[in-house]
């Protein structure tokens, strides 16, 4: 099936504003009629929740967590871009545009992202005005960041916290609409599948995490914003509840999965100490305009003290190899040239999987304090970790699963093929193309949040009559005696196995053959290893408890047979894309370590279809046209 | 990576099955934990170790495991987060323990958090001081200009100091009174400090203060448990700040 994107047409800058206008429109005195349902409270699904129940719908909100203020969003630190051009340094919607494409490697839709430039500037006006403390100049104005991938100083910040800052910006939004009774929060809830009724999203099958029960919440819409999947290597910057399994039980109903192998390696982490280690902890990109990257130029140094490697003795690699972006490289280009360094034996610390961050130059230049006030509680939590102090020597920093890309599909309206089911924020797949720049998570979930979904779900909910179904059609009851049956199942095996050692497997079986780099060998590896991993662990993992009580064994069992299932599609995904572009990189295809894109085979985005257990999925793909960027290589020398 | 020298501790562990059980401490053996173990990757060691022998593994919540999510809350040796000076639990490293040292475990305790199982209490009584009032009443959309408020740098720098809070509750754990004003006190500051927040200074105060008594809090006493708890070194100026609010609104 060719896929449709549902793009306006037209001169692009005036795509959106005339879109809005074709819209259709719920009548104010209707909206209370309407029942919506956003699962995820992070900046996507708090802003979507707070914005709807502003509207006038009747929004019911779940979060895995105790409280809706700790969504993941919650632990980004650099920035937020939005095209102010406050700087004055040649910044425009357009150029934000056009850095988000070829950032993206092109394999974005160019209204989408153009859609994201227009609403950048609004979302920090927002911001703003709910009381975040962005960061200031002596006279008040805001004050900006340069970040990766871009030539001006675009990126919005709050200390090293920004994510933290924004998240409860939208929490108190949030917060506000649940006073006022707009919206009815439902925290300590884990979504355990989409009832889809007719072939149209009606609702979620929802886990109780506190008691165990099965609960059924029917809605005339329902909203995805459940985040990213790099939890699939396990040892990842993700927080240890994200996972795959909302979007994956809604693929299992239907839903479009596009572009799973698009994964981003974030070039700037603490690397792993040891074996037990359960998560990697990223040190925020915006620590590149300062702190320097290296390694020793003779592989005989890499065991030295770095403060005793002279100058002339250390390769800064991205300076190098990049004079025009220097340590600003965009990420995907960032980490690979640092695993290529360290293939070459020329790694720090232990393994030699690690490169310098240096702020050795930048101290001298600008003191001490400057740094401590730019970067302080990034220097403070290397420190914690690692306990070495950043100040005295270059930080250790290696790659690590960070983002995905890809997601569900959806439509220039966030709809999904599903009629009814709408996918936000990184859930979805649909502004980031290969790779994303950094800064434009938090913008894209805040876009999508605030001044996206408000419009375009009154465009679908102004089509369909409210309230048709009700949790008492027996599709809600059918779908809880699966979930139910599903974990009983779980609960019986008994095995020998505890439910992260099955991660642990998972998650290296996906770095090792699909992490930074992969090849059609890499990944037929796979393809054999992960049914007989998954196999393994319906007959061997050991769950103790029971399903009617608060367990974590069962919420983290329940997952990880979702990451096993999904790795095989990212795995078939990159087996598939023959070309590398942004995140995914083949070996196969490279000029002298650089992506090679394959435009004429490969420019589409790529939508897999469920067709059932042991089967193999259909792709479905949507042709990408670019009518305003030149589709060129992509070069940042 | 297995070069380390590893430790053996022990750990006196408050377990509870439910909200109505009685509860009590349980002894365990941590075995081959390294310096470079997390406080609570040392516990991940120490559940797999009992899903082996088909015990139930110790609960606790966490989540982000970088100090930011606010999830995590465990009092450590008496200390709400182990005691080190802004620091998380999550962010606690085993190199601050020595080998055959012993281990208190227990969840936050105060009124206004009943304990869910084992470690995990329930802190909604957090979200609803903050539903009372913890935000400027904005819509979404129809705002001015973020640079139409001047902010000069020292303003926007004393509202970050307050808005750095993860709301994880240890302020409340580490008080004797179980109250909640550095909480409260951090977000009713924050937005007065803050020209967009100033309008409506004296309801926020008035109803979150209010609604901070109604959820079971204590009252302070002066005692600053709460700022050495603080994970974010949140300052008791803060409460200070509150209570001059709160003057200012009932004269208001």
């Amino acid at each position: 099936m060719i896929l449709d994107g549902k793009c306006p047409t037209g001169p692009i800058e005036q795509t959106w504003d005339k879109h809005r206008f074709d819209l259709k429109l719920v009548n104010p005195a209707n909206k209370r009629k309407y029942n919506v349902i956003v699962v995820g409270t992070g900046l996507a699904g708090g802003a979507a929740a707070a914005s709807l129940g502003e509207l006038g719908y009747n929004v019911q909100a779940f979060c895995y967590q105790d409280s809706p203020r700790r969504a993941h969003s919650i632990a980004a630190q650099g920035g937020i871009n939005a095209a102010k051009n406050y700087p004055n340094d040649g910044d425009s919607i357009y150029r934000l545009f056009y850095d988000t494409i070829k950032g993206g490697d092109f394999r974005a839709r160019e209204a989408d992202v153009w859609r994201l430039a227009q609403v950048s500037n609004n979302i920090i006006d927002q911001c703003v005005a709910q009381g975040v403390p962005f960061g200031r100049d002596y006279a008040g104005y805001l004050d900006n960041r340069s970040f990766g991938g871009a030539q001006v100083s675009r990126t919005f910040f709050a200390r090293g916290q920004t994510g933290q800052q924004l998240l409860l910006g939208a929490y108190s939004a949030l917060s506000r609409q649940i006073k006022l009774g707009s919206v009815k929060m439902y925290d300590r809830r884990e979504m355990l599948d989409l009832v889809v009724v007719d072939g149209v999203a009606r609702g979620i099958t929802v886990r109780n995490l506190v008691t165990g029960e099965m609960e059924s919440y029917a809605a005339d819409a329902v909203c995805l914003a459940t985040g990213g999947y790099v939890n699939v290597f396990y040892l990842s910057t993700n927080a240890m509840g994200c996972s795959v399994t909302a979007n994956w039980k809604a693929h299992k109903k239907g839903a479009f999965f596009a572009n799973p192998c698009y994964t981003q390696i974030h070039p700037t982490c603490i690397p792993q100490a040891g074996d037990y280690q359960s998560k990697l902890t990223l040190m925020s990109e915006s620590l590149r305009n300062d702190g320097r990257v290296w390694v020793p130029k003779k592989k005989e140094d890499c065991g030295k003290h770095p403060n005793e490697i002279p100058e002339d003795a250390r390769d800064y690699y991205l300076e190098r190899k990049y004079p025009s972006y220097g340590n600003l490289a965009p990420r995907d280009i960032a980490s690979r040239a640092a695993k290529e360094q360290c293939d070459d034996g020329r790694g720090v610390g232990p393994g030699g999987r690690g490169v310098y961050l240096d702020f050795g130059d930048s101290i001298k230049r600008l003191g001490e304090d400057t740094i401590r006030e730019r970067y302080g509680n990034l220097f403070e939590m290397y420190e914690k970790i690692t306990d070495e102090n950043g100040y005295k020597r270059p930080m250790r920093m290696y790659p690590a699963p960070h983002y995905s890309m890809g997601g569900l599909w959806v439509d220039y309206n966030l709809m999904s093929n599903i009629p009814g089911l709408f996918v936000l924020g990184e859930a979805n797949f649909s502004v980031h193309g290969a790779n994303r720049l950094g800064a434009s998570a938090l913008m894209q979930g805040l876009a999508d949040g605030y001044f996206v979904i408000p419009y375009t779900i009154g465009g679908y909910l102004a089509t369909v009559k409210p309230g048709q179904v009700k949790t008492d059609h027996p599709e809600f009851k059918q779908c809880e005696e699966d979930v139910k049956a599903e974990q009983n199942k779980m609960l019986a095996i008994n095995g020998k196995k505890t439910v992260f050692e099955f991660m642990r497997e998972i998650g290296g079986l996906m770095w090792e053959n699909c992490g930074m780099a992969r090849t059609k060998e890499s990944l037929e590896t796979n393809l054999k290893k992960i049914p007989a991993l998954r196999e393994e662990f319906w007959k061997n993992v050991k769950v103790t408890g029971s399903g009617a009580e608060l367990n974590q064994q069962l919420e983290n069992a329940g997952r990880t047979a979702d990451f096993i299932e999904f790795s095989e599609l990212l795995c078939r995904d990159a087996l598939h894309r023959n070309e590398s572009c942004g995140g995914h990189f083949r070996s196969e295809f490279q000029d002298a370590g650089e992506a090679q894109r394959d435009d004429v085979n490969f420019c589409y985005v790529g939508a897999w279809e469920y067709k059932g257990a042991n089967k193999e999925p259909e792709l479905h793909k949507e042709p990408l046209k670019f009518d305003n960027v030149h589709l060129a290589i992509r070069s940042y020398k | 990576m297995s070069d380390h020298k590893t430790m053996t501790l022990t750990l006196i562990v408050w377990r509870q099955k439910n909200a109505s059980d009685a509860g009590k401490f349980e002894t365990y053996t941590a075995k081959n934990i390294t310096e470079h173990h997390s406080f609570l990757e040392m516990l991940d060691c120490v559940n797999e170790d009992l899903i082996h022998t088909g015990k139930d593994p110790i609960v606790f919540d966490h989540d982000c495991r970088e100090g930011i999510c606010g999830m995590c809350s465990q009092v450590v040796n008496g200390a709400p987060h182990g005691g080190q000076e802004r620091t998380t639990v999550c962010q606690l490293h085993m190199r601050k323990f020595k080998d055959g040292d012993t281990i208190y475990i227990e969840p936050w305790r105060a009124r206004a958090f009943p304990i869910i199982r084992d470690l995990i209490v329930d802190r909604s009584a957090l979200d609803k001081i903050i539903q009372a009032g913890g935000y400027t009443s904005c819509h979404t959309g129809g705002v001015a200009d973020g640079n139409a408020i001047l902010i000069p740098k020292p303003v926007a720098d004393e509202a970050m100091d307050a808005a750095e809070c993860v709301g994880c509750g240890a302020c409340v754990a580490g008080c004797p009174n179980g109250s909640a004003m550095l909480f409260t006190g951090a977000k009713v500051s924050q937005l007065a400090i803050l020209p967009q927040g100033k309008g409506e200074a004296a309801a926020r105060v008035r109803n979150m203060t209010n609604t901070m008594t109604e959820c079971g809090f204590g009252n302070c006493t002066n005692h600053y448990e709460c700022m050495a708890a603080c994970p974010k070194g949140i300052n008791v100026k803060f409460i200070a700040r509150m209570n001059r609010e709160f003057m200012k609104a009932l004269i208001a």
